[in-house]
């Protein structure tokens, strides 16, 4: 049981080691899934399978995803404001 | 903000922070220790209540009112989610054209997990009063299950299963559901919340009083709000786009 629950914590303290390091913000929302699932694997070896579910479906699912799509979000609308400047100077047409 | 004004604004809060923390980890109880006086007591009351799951005794029994607060940040945050989401006057809803880009694999499995997901969904929150779950952890399975139709099949698809409007009335009856029951609780039992109803015999389906129609009512708040909120990013990534640029 002690060996678990060291195994599930180091994986814990890994996965969030790697969250931070990480730049990207899309690969950032992956490692934040990655590390929702050791929280996870953590609690239910702690004996708290009420917590283990809630943190799989929001801190692994819901949470990552709200972030890649809102990171794919505002980089679309960078992407959209750059090609229309570009656009505007080269050619001035409508 | 500067580097250096935010290490300075971040020592003063750890030099007030840090001894208050040190303070509380010192006296917390040593991990894995067999004393537990806030445990002895809480499951001598579930018990007592006829709720197996002690947690959901807490949650919704015990300490039904911090739930309740909880359930108000949630509608509040969707409430929020909605109105900075809302598509703006430069912008316009337009449904994409349907791609068959998925695997027939991933259709497959899709199709097959659906209503499983659905039931287990449906099964987490009935018995949370018994077993682990609950209406949130069941409620959050109930949402994301339904998005395996958008991974699986189609956009559209998943469109025509969840009339937003209509979930968005679900999720504030859920929450009104909450609220009325601990005024119910109130009239009868003269506390806010009190557990009105039979208990019932400790691990039957109907047992432990109002603890199952709370976890039906958040399951209910929970699921719809968590689609409704998915949705508004959704439609951001895929069904908004600028006036003039079909896309």
């Amino acid at each position: 049981m002690t060996a678990l629950v060291l195994v599930s914590v180091t994986l814990v303290g890994i996965a969030a080691t790697i969250v931070v390091l990480t730049h990207r913000p899309e690969n950032q929302a992956i490692m934040l899934s990655v590390f929702g699932l050791a929280l996870t694997v953590m609690f239910e070896v702690l004996q708290a399978p009420d917590v283990a579910l809630s943190q799989l479906g929001v801190g692994a699912v819901v949470v990552p995803l709200m972030i890649m799509l809102t990171y794919r979000r505002v980089r679309r609308h960078a992407g959209e404001a750059e090609s229309a400047a570009s656009s505007q100077s080269e050619q001035p047409s409508p | 903000m500067t580097r250096g004004a935010r290490t300075a604004l971040f020592l003063v809060a750890a030099a007030v922070l840090g001894p208050l923390l040190w303070n509380v980890f010192h006296d917390i109880p040593a991990f894995g220790q067999i004393q537990h006086l806030y445990r002895d007591l809480a499951v001598r009351a579930s018990l007592e209540q006829s709720t197996a799951n002690v947690v959901s005794s807490i949650n919704f029994d015990q300490r039904a009112l911090d739930t309740l607060g909880e359930e108000s940040i949630f509608v509040a945050s969707v409430t929020g989610v909605m109105i900075l989401l809302r598509p703006d006057s430069q912008e316009r809803r337009y449904l994409p054209p349907a791609s068959g880009a998925v695997l027939e694999a991933v259709r497959l499995v899709g199709y097959l997990m659906l209503p499983v997901t659905l039931v287990l969904g449906a099964e987490t929150v009935a018995h949370g009063h018994l077993t682990p779950g609950g209406g949130f952890q069941g409620g959050v399975v109930l949402a994301t299950g339904l998005h395996v139709l958008y991974v699986s099949g189609t956009y559209q698809a998943l469109d025509r299963l969840r009339p937003i409007g209509s979930l968005d009335i679900g999720e504030a009856v859920g929450a009104a559901a909450f609220g009325g029951m601990g005024v119910a609780g109130m009239a009868v039992g003269g506390a806010f919340l009190f557990n009105l109803l039979p208990k019932g015999t400790l691990g039957n389906l109907f047992s432990a009083g109002t603890v199952p129609l709370l976890n039906v009512a958040v399951g209910f708040e929970i699921g719809c709000g968590m689609v409704v909120l998915l949705a508004q990013f959704l439609a951001q990534e895929i069904t908004i786009a600028k006036k003039g640029r079909p896309e």
